[in-house]
C-alpha cells in the first residue's frame, strides 16, 4: 500500500502558495497518495484566479529584496527599505509581486498555475473547507473543478491514516 | 549509453526535474532506460532519493560542465 501525505494549507500569498505544491506534487511523483485541505487563506490557491496571490515585504524582515534584472552587481544589492515608506507607496505589493514572479521565471521555477495542474495530473486529492468558503463570501464556482467541499472531519478521515501530515 | 527516451531538464529547478522524471518514465515500459540532463545542483540527490522511492533504477549518474547526466531503468 502506498504512503500517505495529508497537508493542511492555510496561507493565501503568493510566497506560501509554494510549499504545499511543491510538497504535494512531489510525494505524488514518489508514489504517495496525497490530500491537501485548503481552508482559511489557504483558499487563495485553490481559486480559479490566481491573480489574488501577492507577495509583501512589509514586515517579512527574512525576504531578500533583489532586483531580477540588470548586471550582477546591481542584482546583488538588497534593498533595504523601511516599513513605513514600504507602507506608504501604493501599489508597493504589486510591484514586488512583479519582480518576484520575474525571479521566478529567471530561476527555472514553476508557476503556481503549472505546479496546481501537476498536482491534479497526478491525482492529488483537494479538499476545500466550506465552512470557510461561506466565512469568506466565496462561490462553489470561484474554484477549479475537482475540489470537494467538506468539513474537518472529512479531512481526518485520511489524515489519521496519514503517514505524514504538515500543516502549511 | 544506450537509452530509449532522452528528457531535457535543463534551466529547470526544484520539483520541476522530478516531476518531469516522473513522467517521461510513465511513457516507457519496463526494462528502459530513460536520460535526463539536468542543470539543477539539487537533483543529483533527489534523483537517488527518486530512485530509491520508487523503485526505478538509477544506472548513473554524472557531471560535465555544470551540467548532470542521469541513466534511469524503469521498473
Amino acid at each position: 500500500m502506498s504512503k500517505k501525505l495529508a497537508i493542511i494549507a492555510t496561507k493565501g500569498t503568493l510566497d506560501w502558495a509554494y510549499p504545499p505544491y511543491i510538497l504535494a506534487s512531489t510525494a505524488a511523483a514518489l508514489g504517495y497518495d496525497v490530500q491537501v485541505f485548503f481552508t482559511f487563506y489557504g483558499l487563495q490557491l485553490v481559486r480559479k484566479d490566481l491573480s489574488a496571490l501577492k507577495v509583501s515585504p512589509l514586515g517579512n524582515p527574512g525576504m531578500p529584496m533583489k532586483m531580477p534584472f540588470g548586471p550582477k552587481w546591481f542584482r546583488a544589492i538588497n534593498w533595504n527599505i523601511p516599513n513605513i515608506i514600504q507602507a506608504n507607496i501604493p501599489g508597493f505589493e504589486t510591484l514586488a509581486t512583479a519582480l518576484m514572479k520575474q525571479t521566478i521565471k529567471n530561476n527555472g521555477v514553476a508557476s503556481i498555475a503549472e505546479l496546481r495542474e501537476m498536482c491534479q495530473e497526478a491525482d492529488v486529492k483537494f479538499l476545500a473547507c466550506q465552512m470557510t468558503v461561506e466565512l469568506f463570501g466565496f462561490e462553489h464556482s470561484d474554484f477549479i473543478d475537482g475540489l470537494e467541499f467538506v468539513g474537518a472531519a472529512t479531512f481526518f478521515d485520511f489524515a489519521g491514516e496519514s503517514d505524514i501530515c504538515l500543516y502549511i | 549509453m544506450n537509452f530509449d527516451k532522452e528528457l531535457d531538464a535543463r534551466g529547470l529547478n526544484c520539483p520541476l526535474p522530478i516531476l518531469r522524471t516522473k513522467k517521461s518514465l510513465a511513457e516507457l515500459t519496463a526494462g528502459q532506460v530513460l536520460k535526463v540532463i539536468a542543470t539543477d545542483p539539487g537533483s543529483v540527490k533527489d534523483m537517488q532519493a527518486f530512485a530509491k522511492q520508487t523503485g526505478n533504477e538509477l544506472l548513473s549518474s554524472a557531471e560535465a560542465g555544470g551540467e548532470f547526466m542521469f541513466f534511469m531503468k524503469k521498473k
